[in-house]
C-alpha cells in the first residue's frame, strides 16, 4: 500500500513537472502582491513592517487558493479518479498523498521565499523567522481545507468561484493564529503558534475524511 | 488466474437512483466464471449507469449485488477484483504510454504483464514511450484497454470497449476477452456493437 501512495506522489509531482504552471503561478501572484502593497501604503517602513506579516498571510492564503480547483478535478476529467476508486489504498490516504504533493509544488516554495519576500516588506530577522515558521505549519492547513472545497467542487467546471467561497471561511481560524504568530514574534509566539499546530494536525486527520466523503457521493 | 477457480457475480434486483429519480429498476443477473454478458439497449437507458453502479462509483438504492469466490480467503472487496474501462480512458495525456501504465498496475497492484508486454499484445509495442496526448483516439483507448491485461483481476466491466477501435483492434479484443472468459474470468461489456462471443448473455434494457 505504501508503494501505491508513493506512485501517487511520484505521479502528481512528475505531472505538475510536465504540465507546469501550478506552483510557478502561485509564486508570481505571491511576488506581485507583495510588491504591490507597499506602493498603496505608501512611504511609511513603520506601518509595513507593522502589517508585513499579515500581507505574507493574506497573500499566501490567495496564492494557495489559486491552484485548488484542479486537485481532484484533472483526474476526475480524464477518468483516472474512477482508477482510483478500484485501488486497494483507501481514497482517505490517496486524498491525503494527493494534498502532500500538491503542498510540494505550491505550498513549500512560498514558505521558502517567505523571507526574501519580507525583507521587501522591511521585516527583521526574528519576524523573518517567525513568519516562515508559521507558513511552514499553514500552508499545508491550507491545501488541506482546501481539499474538502475542490472534492466538493470536482464536477463544476467553474468551480473556483464556489471553492473560495467554501474554503475562505474554513482558513479563517488558522490565518487568525497564524497571523498572531507571525506578529508577536518577541512577546508570545508559542501560544497562537501550538494552536496553529493544533489546526493543522486536525485538518490532517479530517479533512481527507471530508474529501473522500465528497469524492465519493461525487459519482452520483 | 486459476482454472479450477469459480467466481460468480449476483445481482438481484438492483436498482439505482439519483435523488429522487430512479434509473434504473429490478436487474438481475447472474454471472459465473468464463461467462460474457452484454448490456444493450438505446442512448440513456442507463447501460453506463449499470456498469458504474455495479464498479462502486454509483450508490445502490435497493437490492443485493454479490461476488462469490470459491476460495474464500481472500475476501477483498469487489472493488478490488474488477476492471472498470469507460467511456473516460484514465490516461494522463502529458505521460508516456509505459508512464501510464506503470502507474495503472502500481494503482491496481498485482501485476501480471509489464507494460510493453501488455502494449505488445495490444500491437501498439511501439508507442511505448510517446506522451499519450500524441496518439489517436483509437490508440488510446487500445493503451487503456492495455491495463485490462497488465493486472490480473476476474471481473472486466467495459463500457463501449469497441468504440474508435478499427476492424482489426476490434478482432483483437474479442479475442483478449475471448482468452480472459478462457481462464476463467467475467466480462460485462455495455455495447451497441455485439462482440459475438460464443454463450454471451444478452442484457436489454429497455422501456423503464
Amino acid at each position: 500500500m505504501t508503494r501505491i501512495l508513493l506512485v501517487i506522489f511520484v505521479r502528481d509531482l512528475m505531472l505538475a513537472r510536465r504540465i507546469g504552471g501550478g506552483g510557478i503561478l502561485g509564486l508570481v501572484f505571491f511576488l506581485s502582491l507583495v510588491t504591490v502593497v507597499p506602493f498603496a501604503i505608501g512611504p511609511d517602513l513603520r506601518l509595513l513592517s507593522r502589517i508585513g506579516p499579515a500581507i505574507l498571510w493574506i497573500a499566501a492564503l490567495l496564492a494557495s487558493l489559486l491552484g485548488l480547483d484542479r486537485l481532484f478535478q484533472a483526474d476526475q476529467e480524464d477518468g483516472s479518479l474512477d482508477q482510483m476508486f478500484l485501488s486497494p489504498a483507501p481514497l482517505e490516504l490517496i486524498v491525503l498523498v494527493k494534498c502532500m504533493a500538491h503542498w510540494f509544488v505550491t505550498g513549500l516554495p512560498l514558505v521558502m521565499l517567505s523571507p526574501l519576500f519580507g525583507l521587501m516588506l522591511d521585516l527583521d530577522g526574528p519576524a523573518l523567522r517567525s513568519v516562515a515558521a508559521t507558513l511552514l505549519v499553514g500552508t499545508p492547513t491550507f491545501t488541506l481545507l482546501g481539499a474538502i472545497g475542490a472534492a466538493l467542487t470536482v464536477t463544476l467546471r467553474r468551480g473556483g468561484l464556489l471553492l473560495s467561497i467554501l474554503v475562505v471561511p474554513l482558513a479563517v481560524p488558522v490565518l487568525i493564529f497564524g497571523v498572531s504568530a507571525a506578529q508577536s514574534a518577541t512577546i508570545s509566539f508559542l501560544t497562537p503558534f501550538l494552536v496553529l499546530c493544533a489546526l493543522g494536525l486536525a485538518s490532517i486527520a479530517l479533512a481527507p475524511i471530508a474529501a473522500a466523503a465528497a469524492l465519493r457521493t461525487a459519482g452520483e | 488466474m486459476d482454472k479450477t477457480q469459480q467466481s460468480h457475480l449476483l445481482i438481484e434486483d438492483l436498482s439505482v437512483a439519483r435523488g429522487e429519480r430512479i434509473l434504473l429498476g429490478g436487474i438481475s443477473l447472474r454471472l459465473s466464471s468464463g461467462q460474457i454478458a452484454e448490456v444493450t439497449g438505446p442512448n440513456g437507458v442507463g447501460k453506463s449507469t449499470l456498469l458504474r453502479a455495479i464498479a462502486g462509483f454509483f450508490p445502490v438504492r435497493s437490492g443485493r449485488m454479490s461476488w462469490v469466490e470459491s476460495e474464500a480467503a481472500d475476501s477483498a472487496p469487489l472493488a478490488e477484483r474488477l476492471h472498470y474501462i469507460g467511456h473516460l480512458d484514465g490516461l494522463k495525456s502529458a505521460l508516456t504510454a509505459r508512464e501510464n501504465l506503470e502507474i495503472g498496475l502500481r494503482f491496481l497492484g498485482r501485476d501480471r504483464r509489464t507494460p510493453l508486454q501488455a502494449l505488445d499484445r495490444m500491437e501498439l509495442a511501439h508507442v511505448l514511450d510517446l506522451p499519450v496526448g500524441y496518439l489517436s483516439a483509437g490508440q488510446r483507448r487500445r493503451v487503456a484497454l492495455a491495463r485490462l491485461l497488465i493486472v490480473d483481476r476476474p471481473l472486466w466491466l467495459l463500457d463501449e470497449p469497441l468504440t474508435a477501435l478499427d476492424r482489426h483492434a476490434c478482432a483483437l479484443l474479442k479475442a483478449i476477452v475471448a482468452g480472459h472468459l478462457g481462464s476463467g474470468g467475467l466480462t460485462l461489456a455495455a455495447t451497441h456493437e455485439p462482440l459475438g462471443l460464443p454463450g454471451t448473455i444478452q442484457v436489454r434494457l429497455g422501456t423503464r
